[in-house]
C-alpha cells in the first residue's frame, strides 16, 4: 500500500476549448444530458491528486487479447487482426506507468454484445468486446484485438460510427480520469460522424486517430496501430516515488 | 537582454474526451452486461471488508436528465477517503476507496456499500466535511463530470467545508447533500433544469 497524504501540485486546468463542448445539439443525446451552469473551479485538494491504483496481479494473461479471452477453447474470434500499442503520456510528454486502461468494442461487423444492440449484423459467439491492460513503467500498451466495424445509430437519418474503440484510463490523480474513441487512420466516416464532430479542432480529432504500425505488425499474423493517450500533467514529478509496488 | 528559452510546460494536449456511449458497461462492468468470464469479478463491486474501520453506509442514487428521466446506462465511480480521512492509493485488505457502479438497467438506480469517510484536509489546512468524489460517464455525456456528495447529517462539518463555501448561489448547496442518515443515504444527481446538480471543474 502506497498512500500519500502530501498535498502535491495542482494538475494543470483542463483545456475545455480542445475537449468536446457539453451541448453539442448535432449529437441528440446531448442535449438533455449537458449541465448548462458553469462548471465551479477551486484548485485541486487529494480528493483531486490522489486516486485509486491496480496492481498487475489483478491482470489475467488474456485479459488484453480480445481474439482469445472470450472464445471457446480452440477457436478466435472472427475479423481483421490487429494489434493496438501506444504509450501514456503526460501533458509534460512524461510516460504515467502502471495505470489501467480499459477498453471495448463491436465487433468486426459492427455488433455489440450488449441487449440493446439490436443491429442486424451478428454476433460472434467468440468474441465478447472488452479487454484491459496496466501501462509498463515506461508508459507503454499493447493489445491485440480485431478491427471494429462501422455501424449505424439513430441519429440523423443516416448516420454511422467510424470503426473506433472506446477507451477508459486510470492517472494517479482521480482529476485525469479519462474515457475517449480510438479511431483508424483513413477511415472517410471519421468527418462525418456526429460524435468525432463535438470535438472543434481538427488537430484534437487527429490525436484519436490511431496510426498504421507496420514495424509492430506481426507477419503473418496481425497488423498494428499506434495510439498514444495524454493524461493531465501537473508542475511537479508528482509520482517519483510511487512507481514502484503497484 | 536575452529571454532565456525553455521547454514549453505543456507540450502535449490532453486526449480529448469522447462520450462514453450507452455501452460502457461491456467495458466497464462486464459480468453486471452479461458477458461473463472475462474477468472473474467486475472492478469497485466491493469497497468494504468485514475488517473495514469505519460506519458502514449505503448509498443510492440516480443520474437524471433534463427530461427527468433517470439513465440507464450511466456508469458511476466514486472515490473517498477512509474512516481516518486518509485516501488509500492502492487497495488493500480492509477498504480500496474507490467504486464503480452501473445504472440499473431498468430503474437507474446506482448503488455503493462503503463507510463514511473522514475528513481530508484542504491544501490550506482547514479541514474539510466528510465527502465522496464522484465522477459520471453516459452516451450523451462527452466529457466525465465530476461532483461530490456530502451528508446531510454532517451539517456542522459541512457549514465550514472550503469547497462548499465556493459555491456562490447558495440555494445551490443542498444539491451535493445526500438526504438520509443511520447508514442510509439517497442522493440523486440532475444534469439539468431547476435543480441542477452542481459540477466542478477539479
Ligand atoms: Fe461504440
Amino acid at each position: 500500500m502506497k498512500s500519500n497524504q502530501t498535498p502535491i501540485a495542482n494538475f494543470f486546468p483542463r483545456d475545455r476549448s480542445w475537449h468536446p463542448k457539453a451541448y453539442t445539439p448535432d449529437y441528440k443525446t446531448s442535449v438533455l444530458r449537458s449541465p448548462s451552469r458553469a462548471l465551479i473551479a477551486f484548485g485541486n485538494s487529494l480528493s483531486e491528486t490522489t486516486g485509486p491504483a491496480f496492481g498487475h496481479d489483478m491482470i489475467g494473461p488474456l485479459d488484453n487479447d480480445l481474439v482469445l479471452n472470450f472464445a471457446s477453447p480452440g477457436m478466435s474470434a472472427i475479423g481483421e487482426r490487429v494489434i493496438v500499442h501506444g504509450r501514456v503520456l503526460d501533458e509534460r510528454g512524461q510516460p504515467v506507468p502502471n495505470v489501467l486502461i480499459e477498453f471495448w468494442q463491436a465487433n468486426a461487423g459492427g455488433r455489440y454484445r450488449h441487449k440493446k444492440d439490436g443491429y442486424l449484423a451478428p454476433l460472434d459467439p467468440n468474441f465478447g468486446g472488452c479487454g484491459r491492460t496496466l501501462s509498463g513503467d515506461d508508459g507503454a500498451f499493447a493489445f491485440r484485438t480485431i478491427r471494429p466495424g462501422p455501424y449505424p445509430w439513430p441519429n440523423g437519418p443516416n448516420d454511422w460510427r467510424p470503426a473506433h474503440i472506446h477507451f477508459s484510463v486510470f492517472g494517479h490523480g482521480f482529476a485525469q480520469r479519462l474515457i475517449t474513441q480510438m479511431y483508424f487512420e483513413g477511415d472517410p466516416l471519421i468527418p462525418r460522424c456526429p460524435i468525432v464532430r463535438t470535438i472543434n479542432d481538427p488537430k484534437a480529432i487527429d490525436q484519436l486517430t490511431a496510426r498504421l504500425d507496420m514495424n509492430a505488425s506481426a507477419p503473418m499474423d496481425a497488423l498494428a496501430y499506434r495510439f498514444d493517450i495524454v493524461l493531465r500533467g501537473s508542475r511537479s514529478t508528482l509520482f517519483e516515488n510511487r512507481l514502484e509496488g503497484n | 537582454m536575452v529571454t532565456p528559452i525553455t521547454p514549453p510546460l505543456y507540450p502535449l494536449k490532453e486526449s480529448p474526451s469522447q462520450t462514453a456511449g450507452p455501452y460502457v458497461h461491456i467495458g466497464l462492468t462486464p459480468n453486471f452486461c452479461g458477458i461473463p468470464g472475462v474477468y472473474a469479478n467486475d472492478l469497485g463491486t466491493t469497497m468494504v471488508g468485514e475488517n473495514t474501520k469505519g460506519e458502514r453506509i449505503t448509498l443510492e442514487g440516480r443520474v437524471i436528465d433534463g427530461g427527468g428521466n433517470p439513465l440507464k446506462d450511466a456508469l458511476v465511480e466514486i472515490w473517498q477517503a477512509d474512516a481516518d480521512g486518509t485516501y488509500k492509493t492502492r487497495a488493500e485488505p480492509g477498504f480500496s476507496g474507490w467504486g464503480r457502479a452501473p445504472a440499473d438497467g431498468e430503474t437507474g438506480i446506482f448503488r455503493f456499500e462503503t463507510i463514511k469517510p473522514g475528513r481530508v484536509a484542504f491544501p490550506d489546512g482547514r479541514l474539510q466535511a466528510p465527502h465522496i468524489n464522484v465522477w459520471i460517464v453516459a452516451r450523451g455525456i462527452n466529457l466525465g463530470l465530476n461532483t461530490r456528495i456530502y451528508f446531510e447529517d454532517e451539517a456542522e462539518a459541512n457549514a465550514g467545508d472550503p469547497v462548499l463555501a465556493r459555491i456562490e448561489h447558495r440555494d445551490r448547496v443542498p444539491t451535493l447533500i445526500a438526504k438520509g442518515g443511520n447508514g442510509k443515504y439517497s442522493h440523486d444527481i440532475h444534469l439539468q433544469g431547476p435543480q441542477e446538480t452542481v459540477f466542478f471543474d477539479i
